[in-house]
């Protein structure tokens, strides 16, 4: 693989061994561990369990899905705030599952200004365009997009 | 050696029931040689979760599309593609997948666009063969390479393009996406991607027939009667007419062009797989909005 990647802003610790987990598998074991992800994507918790409503959809997947982000403390010191993610995607949709737990993988409980500096593009290091394709992926920075509006809404209404 | 049609009464009163077997052939017949049984789903990665036993995975996007132009792959490249699959230009092929076989007859007209013989759909797809409780299994099957010819791709029987298309005006012509797709109020399925066209509406003449009205609620295609009432009746076709089917990309419309063609017996159906992805993006080319033709 080439560096062209190494110019990009740096990515938190732990989205970064997401991302060296994805490329030091071969090719044909990649798709496997992005099932494994969906496979662990957290339940949601009883205030969002049944309530889609309270929820933001993200139409952009190519199975709908939807999120939910909460800062806490709120109102509090913009440095000692953490996110929290939830998401909802139906097991007959196990990519956008996958991307889903990506990203609560490595973004859950970081603090907001560490969601806020992940660089948009990361998904395209996870070597997944020729195995998924890339109209796919972008569910993906489509979620990451939404919920960083989310982080930056939260903070505007302290 | 082409395996049997499936007898079931209602296939035998399509124009083609050699074209579709249901679940239970699948599974009787799952173990005969010179059969190759493949899932074809919207979701890539709905297949690792569990598949029909023995079936391979044929996937739209990365396989079946040319990586960089536009287009499907060529002769050699779909001759790779069915050899590593095992498939043979003899092999009896059964696709099924999600979403009423949304996917799986948009792999199917691939395949007839290379002509391959004997190819089938599974009734009901994925989704009835799940609800009737049969086994599924994640190991992927080791098939030894087959082979397959190098066949040049058929552009012309069952595939128009653009100036195809706008030579066709006046003529009969079926949208099959969703009403807010089709009046030009949305530029895209509803909770589905934007994947850019910058005018909304429709071709002018086209009729609104939603893909989906051709399944039943367990995902089977409707009997062939009712059928004809939406095809022939409502929309007023006539098997003998020269038909264009189109919707965003190419692959709802396959669902409808397998129905004309295959269970109704049109002789000339046409699949415009640039669809409104190329027809909304496209100057000058004539469209209409609203909820009439």
């Amino acid at each position: 693989m080439t560096e062209e990647h190494a110019t990009t802003t740096p990515l938190n610790p732990r989205l970064q061994e997401i991302v060296d987990d994805f490329r030091d598998v071969p090719d044909k074991d990649r798709l496997q561990l992005l099932l494994e992800f969906s496979q662990d994507l957290p339940a949601l918790p009883e205030r969002y369990a049944g309530h889609r409503d309270r929820m933001e959809p993200v139409p952009e997947c190519q199975t709908p899905l939807f999120l939910a982000v909460e800062v806490e403390p709120e109102p509090g010191p913009a440095d000692q705030q953490t996110v929290h993610l939830y998401f909802d995607a139906p097991a007959e949709a196990p990519t956008t599952r996958g991307f889903a737990a990506i990203l609560h993988a490595g973004l859950d409980g970081l603090g907001a200004d560490e969601v806020l500096a992940t660089p948009p593009e990361f998904s395209s290091q996870l070597g997944l365009a020729e195995l998924v394709s890339p109209l796919r992926l972008r569910g993906m920075a489509a979620m990451l997009s939404r919920i960083k509006r989310q982080v930056i809404q939260h903070r505007a209404a302290m | 050696m082409a395996l049997p049609q499936d007898s079931a009464p209602k296939f035998q009163e399509y124009a083609h029931p050699e074209m579709i077997v249901s679940t239970e052939w699948v599974a009787q017949h799952l173990d005969d040689p010179g059969l190759v049984v493949a899932e074809s789903d919207e979701d890539v990665l709905l297949y690792e979760t569990g598949h029909v036993p023995g079936a391979v995975k044929l996937d739209w996007h990365t396989e079946l599309n040319d990586p960089v132009t536009r287009d499907y792959v060529d002769g050699a490249g779909f001759a790779r593609l069915m050899s590593e699959k095992g498939i043979s230009r003899d092999t009896t092929l059964v696709l099924y997948g999600d979403k009423n076989n949304w996917w799986a007859a948009y792999a199917l007209w691939v395949t007839k666009l290379f002509g391959h013989p004997d190819v089938r759909l599974m009734d009901g797809g994925r989704a009835k063969w799940i609800a009737e409780g049969r086994p599924l299994s994640t190991d992927t099957p080791k098939r030894s390479p087959a082979e397959y010819p190098e066949i040049d791709r058929d552009d012309q029987r069952i595939r128009a393009f653009k100036d195809q298309v706008v030579a066709h005006l006046g003529q009969p012509m079926i949208d099959v996406r969703s009403p807010g797709e089709y009046s030009g109020e949305l530029l895209h399925m509803p909770d589905y991607p934007q994947e850019g066209a910058l005018r909304g509406g429709h071709i002018p003449g086209a009729t609104s027939i939603p893909w989906a009205r051709a399944a039943a609620e367990d995902a089977t295609f409707k009997p062939r009667a009712e059928l004809e009432a939406i095809y022939q009746g409502e929309a007023g076709l006539s098997p003998g007419d020269d038909v264009v089917v189109y919707c965003r990309i190419g692959e709802r419309s396959s669902h409808t062009w397998f129905v004309l063609q295959h269970l109704l017996g049109f002789g000339h159906v046409r699949n415009y797989d640039g669809s409104w992805t190329e027809w909304g993006n496209s100057v000058r080319v004539p469209i209409t909005r609203g909820t009439s033709p």
